[in-house]
């Protein structure tokens, strides 16, 4: 079984991570909350080129039932999307960490990923949940 | 207090997702809802639907006691067949959807949904001339036994000869040693059958399906993959697209309103309705933009609100964004466009045929 809760990711509290890489920064959702959607039939993508704002909302998940806000965990532009979800939104259940990703942001401050929970704490937060 | 079925404790047993349905604790989902969605499509799933209410009229003229209170014509099937009914308002509107079964014309059996057991008995209570209503809803649990290999599997565990039994037929007999009602009804566009078995039985009945029907491929499922799977049907949902709002004509549900029968309440007003011509109308529409519909979502012609969204989904057989709403007649033709505002984006749909699902 695939890692629930990747070692080198950050979190949020409303179960996105980030994953820095070089200049940008990958945002997706986590295991804990995929399983929580059920069947993800739909993903709302932002423009690239527009901007996020830490803590607000970004975009939309939809799972068969019911549809759910996206926020990002930290602000800045975003530079990519993974426009493969429009096909194949599912891959959100089956590979949340991997090509499941959803975008991609420029940071407006590289520092804002390193406030966010690291492994250890996500895992905490979820047990006390 | 929240209440519980016989099978909640099955339920939680074989890891359901378990939510608040109309003050019932229901499994939603046991692994995931399109591949339960699918598996009735293609085999056969296993719904507890106990949380339904049930509600008997016995006695000298208890045929004629209900079908002063229903849309439909009890006078037009014979013992041992069901009707799908409205209860209607003066105004025609829905007080609930139903299901009625004709025993004989002294003995008449209904089933309604779980969200209106209370106001449907008082309801009807008020409102019989004749026979009274007698409530039996906790009398019953019902397992709705749904898909392609439904009937073989429900045969395995019973000796009633169920090749005797059609759509929209009932027998009595012993499922798996447990006395039920054999219905060959349902909510997902598929054959099968739904059980009606006193609550110490549910659990019996239950796990001899489940075990019986592994060479079948059974899957238990969920309050998800109910709504996924009517949704394809268009069969209409109480509090969705059926409501106290809108008429039977306008939902489209003529065929189960008898305009030429004896006095029903809601007929005078339903009479006139047609007389004077539908001004809206219950249509299936896909979305030709990306998004998906959902219960509530404005419906707009031209940027200007015209009716709205009444249940959607990504329909896991039609693998589209599939929608029901009211829209003014004159965009109910098949073919007609409009759009509907997800969100604040306008997103074109166009009016389909429907079921929007047809068998291969």
């Amino acid at each position: 079984m695939a890692e629930t809760i990747p070692g080198d990711l950050k979190y949020t509290k409303e179960h996105e991570w980030a994953r820095a890489q070089g200049k940008v920064v990958v945002v997706g959702v986590t295991h804990h909350a995929q399983e929580a959607l059920g069947d993800v039939v739909y993903v709302e993508l932002p423009k690239v080129g527009s901007t996020v704002t830490e803590g607000k909302q970004f975009g939309v998940i939809e799972s068969t039932k019911a549809v759910s806000e996206l926020y990002s965990p930290l602000s800045g532009t975003v530079v990519k999307v993974n426009e493969a979800l429009a096909d194949n939104p599912s891959t959100v259940n089956t590979d949340p960490y991997g090509a499941g990703w959803i975008i991609e942001v420029e940071p407006s401050d590289p520092k804002q990923v390193d406030a966010l929970m690291d492994a250890t704490a996500y895992a905490n937060l979820l047990k006390n949940a | 207090m929240v209440r519980r079925t016989p099978l909640n404790e099955a339920h939680r047993k074989l890891g359901a997702r378990m939510v608040d349905f109309a003050g019932w604790d229901m499994p939603v989902q046991y692994s995931s809802v399109i591949g339960e969605h699918e598996t009735v499509r293609t085999a056969v799933g296993l719904f507890d639907v106990s949380h339904m209410g049930e509600v008997e009229f016995n006695g000298p003229g208890a045929l004629e006691t209900v079908n002063a209170l229903i849309s439909n014509d009890l006078t037009r099937i014979s013992d041992g067949q069901a009707v799908y009914a409205g209860l209607l308002n003066e105004q025609g509107t829905f007080v609930d959807d139903i299901v009625a079964y004709r025993f004989s014309p002294e003995r008449i059996f209904i089933c309604v949904n779980a969200s209106n057991r209370e106001k449907d008995f008082a309801w009807m209570k008020e409102h019989a001339k004749g026979v009274k209503p007698v409530d039996r809803g906790d009398e019953f649990a019902q397992i709705a036994v749904q898909g392609p290999k439904a009937a073989g599997l429900v045969q395995r565990l019973t000796k009633a000869d169920l090749s005797k039994v059609g759509t929209y037929r009932f027998t009595e007999g012993e499922v798996a040693g447990v006395k039920s009602i054999i219905s060959r009804t349902g909510y997902t566009g598929e054959d099968g059958f739904e059980l009606y078995c006193p609550p110490g039985g549910a659990v019996k009945l239950w796990d001899a399906l489940l075990t019986e029907g592994q060479q079948d491929g059974v899957k238990p499922c969920g309050l998800g993959a109910r709504d996924s799977l009517r949704t394809e049907m268009k069969y209409a949902l109480y509090g969705n697209d059926i409501d106290d709002k809108h008429t039977a004509l306008e939902a489209g549900l003529g065929w189960i309103v008898k305009l030429d029968k004896p006095a029903f309440i809601g007929k005078d007003a339903l009479v006139a309705q047609k007389a004077a011509g539908v001004k809206r109308k219950l249509v299936g529409f896909e979305l030709t933009g990306s998004g998906i519909p959902r219960h509530g979502y404005a419906i707009l012609k031209d940027g200007k609100p015209v009716g709205e969204v009444t249940s959607g989904t990504m329909g896991p057989s039609v693998k589209k964004p599939i929608g029901i709403g009211y829209v003014p007649t004159e965009l109910s033709a098949e073919g007609s466009t409009f759009d509907v505002d997800i969100r604040g984006r306008a997103v074109p749909a166009v009016v389909v045929k429907t079921p929007f699902y047809k068998k291969p």
